[in-house]
């Protein structure tokens, strides 16, 4: 069943990562993204990619749900990885055959371009797989409420994203009887070139629109009713607090990027640039 | 059409009591989109709701009910007549959100009402929108939760929930918000038999335990049965109201009006054609036994 499908891709658990504020997840996972471009030798990166697995363990969630992240993008590192093992001229040549000619550099290079690639994706898929969805819109209301100044419609896009995210299931459900409804009619779609199956689908958008409108209009009032005006004024059920253990995730994040910075001046750099 | 009246005889229990919405001679029409007149739907309707009544609203499609529910909480404003609850006028903006949060409202499609993807947090929304305290609201939470008897369901998504569960979850939001009446627009209209009993169960509870004004617009003449008052709307007018009972003993004029009458007085009137000895007053299957069991003694 389509409808089996998760949002978000969330597994829950009681890991020391799950608990975190889901704010200080998002900022301690960025600065994480971001230094994982500024290690530039073994020594700092040797410390990132310690820091990724070790977080990895601690998530608890299992290693292949990881791998299965890393699965869709293989092939871009794979790729980024060959072109600059091709391109990048250095000083040490490790390998010629006629007109190719690879440099000790051009290895190190895709090297640390294939290990930050990895990262990006590890660490994105840890936030969605530890926070819920939720918590992940609560958090991005909280952490946009400054662009608030710069009339960035903050409450509107944290609803329309909690509005979504409601409705995913709903849609696809019917997405799922109103197929079902034109197949019995001797609708089909499996077969012919695209053209014919992007046909074919018309019959199976037009209701599924018309239908949201209605939704989105009963939607409308049923909020109405319950005295829905806005972001102004609005209180919250869960209000999202700092712990004692964000304050120890944040400063545990925050020894690694200077540690980073350290072990940076302490060998000279293995990049190109 | 004659208008057919037996209001004299309203539910006596409650007479005197206070009046929580007064629909004084109701005019409505939708505006027209093209050169077309406008539609009129209702044509001078008055009602008066009083605190701690079950109503219930009858008519068949397009008879008006709905139209008349949504007045009752400023969905829609008259074109004539007024409409006050709790003695507030609708047509003053500035009482909006008082008149929303005095009458809730509760609709036939579950999963048109549910705004978040968590239970309580679906629950919460309107006092979220009311400004309630963070303090108190997980109280409120709970508490309306349990009135519907939701609460073990509190951390679930409600697309994983049944219709009859939605909604009560979306009954249970209402309550949150301490409303005083809550009007319910064919709320079983889409659910299986077992649904229907939940929710039905859970609205008796509501009026019985918390004393909420009940107004409940409904295709199903057992559901009418339970009421205090039964209202029957035809072509925009108020056509007969008055206890169940007497209400539905009329079963000529409501077939004339193409509506049902409860199977067990539809039964009762058979057997009493047939010449036995049974009262005209008989709504449930209890009573249609007991009417039975007493007319074949004699």
């Amino acid at each position: 069943m389509i409808s089996d499908i998760t949002i978000g891709q969330f597994m829950p658990g009681k890991s020391f990562i799950h608990k975190l504020d889901p704010r200080m997840k998002i900022i301690l996972m960025t600065a994480v993204i971001v230094f994982v471009f500024l290690a530039k030798n073994l020594m700092s990166m040797g410390a990132m990619v310690g820091f990724v697995i070790l977080s990895m363990l601690i998530s608890r969630i299992p290693l292949r749900m990881y791998f299965k992240g890393l699965k869709a993008i293989w092939f871009l590192v794979f790729f980024t990885a060959a072109l600059n093992m091709l391109y990048i001229k250095g000083e040490h040549v490790v390998f010629e055959y006629k007109s190719v000619t690879i440099y000790e550099e051009a290895l190190w290079q895709s090297g640390f371009i294939a290990v930050r690639l990895i990262v990006i994706v590890i660490i994105s898929s840890m936030l969605t797989y530890t926070t819920s969805p939720t918590d992940l819109t609560a958090a991005i209301e909280r952490l946009l409420a400054p662009f608030k100044l710069f009339r960035l419609p903050v409450h509107e896009l944290a609803m329309m994203m909690t509005i979504a995210l409601r409705f995913i299931p709903t849609l696809l459900e019917e997405t799922e009887k109103i197929m079902n409804a034109q197949k019995a009619r001797g609708a089909d779609m499996e077969s012919g070139g695209i053209i014919r199956r992007a046909k074919a689908l018309i019959p199976i958008l037009i209701p599924l629109f018309i239908s949201s409108f209605r939704r989105a209009f009963d939607l409308a009032t049923a909020m109405d009713c319950r005295c829905y005006t806005g972001g102004k004024g609005r209180t919250r059920l869960n209000v999202l607090r700092y712990r004692f253990r964000d304050v120890f995730a944040f400063l545990l994040v925050g020894g690694l990027c200077y540690g980073i910075i350290y072990l940076n001046s302490l060998a000279p750099s293995l990049l190109v640039r | 059409m004659e208008n057919i009246n037996i209001t004299s005889d309203l539910s006596e229990k409650d007479e005197g009591a206070e009046i929580q919405i007064s629909i004084q001679d109701l005019y409505f029409e939708y505006e027209s989109t093209d050169d077309s007149p406008p539609k009129e739907v209702l044509h001078g309707v008055s009602i008066d709701i009083r605190k701690g009544e079950f109503v219930a609203l009858l008519g068949h499609n397009g008879s008006g009910k709905s139209t008349i529910a949504k007045h009752m909480n400023a969905i829609l404003l008259p074109s004539g007549g007024k409409v006050y609850v709790a003695g507030m006028d609708t047509t003053d903006d500035a009482l909006l959100t008082d008149i929303r949060r005095t009458v809730g409202m509760v609709f036939q499609n579950p999963d048109n009402q549910l705004v978040a993807t968590i239970v309580e947090e679906d629950v919460a929304f309107g006092p979220e929108n009311l400004g309630v305290p963070s303090a108190e609201m997980r109280q409120i939470v709970d508490d309306a939760l349990k009135a519907v008897g939701m609460y073990e369901y509190r951390r679930h998504a409600p697309h994983k929930l049944s219709g009859g569960q939605k909604q009560r979850v979306a009954i249970a939001g209402i309550i949150a918000m301490r409303p005083k009446c809550i009007v319910f627009d064919e709320p079983t209209a889409m659910l299986d038999p077992r649904g229907r009993q939940e929710v039905m169960d859970a609205i008796d509870r509501l009026q019985k335990e918390l004393g909420i004004t009940v107004v409940l617009i409904t295709h199903y003449m057992d559901e009418a049965a339970k009421a205090d008052r039964v209202i029957i709307i035809n072509d925009g007018k108020l056509l007969t109201q008055g206890r169940p009972s007497q209400v539905f003993s009329h079963i000529d004029m409501l077939r004339e009006h193409h509506l049902d009458v409860p199977q067990p007085t539809e039964l009762a009137q058979y057997l009493r054609e047939m010449g036995y000895d049974i009262p005209e007053d008989v709504l449930t299957p209890e009573e249609c036994a007991k009417a039975i069991m007493a007319a074949k003694k004699n």
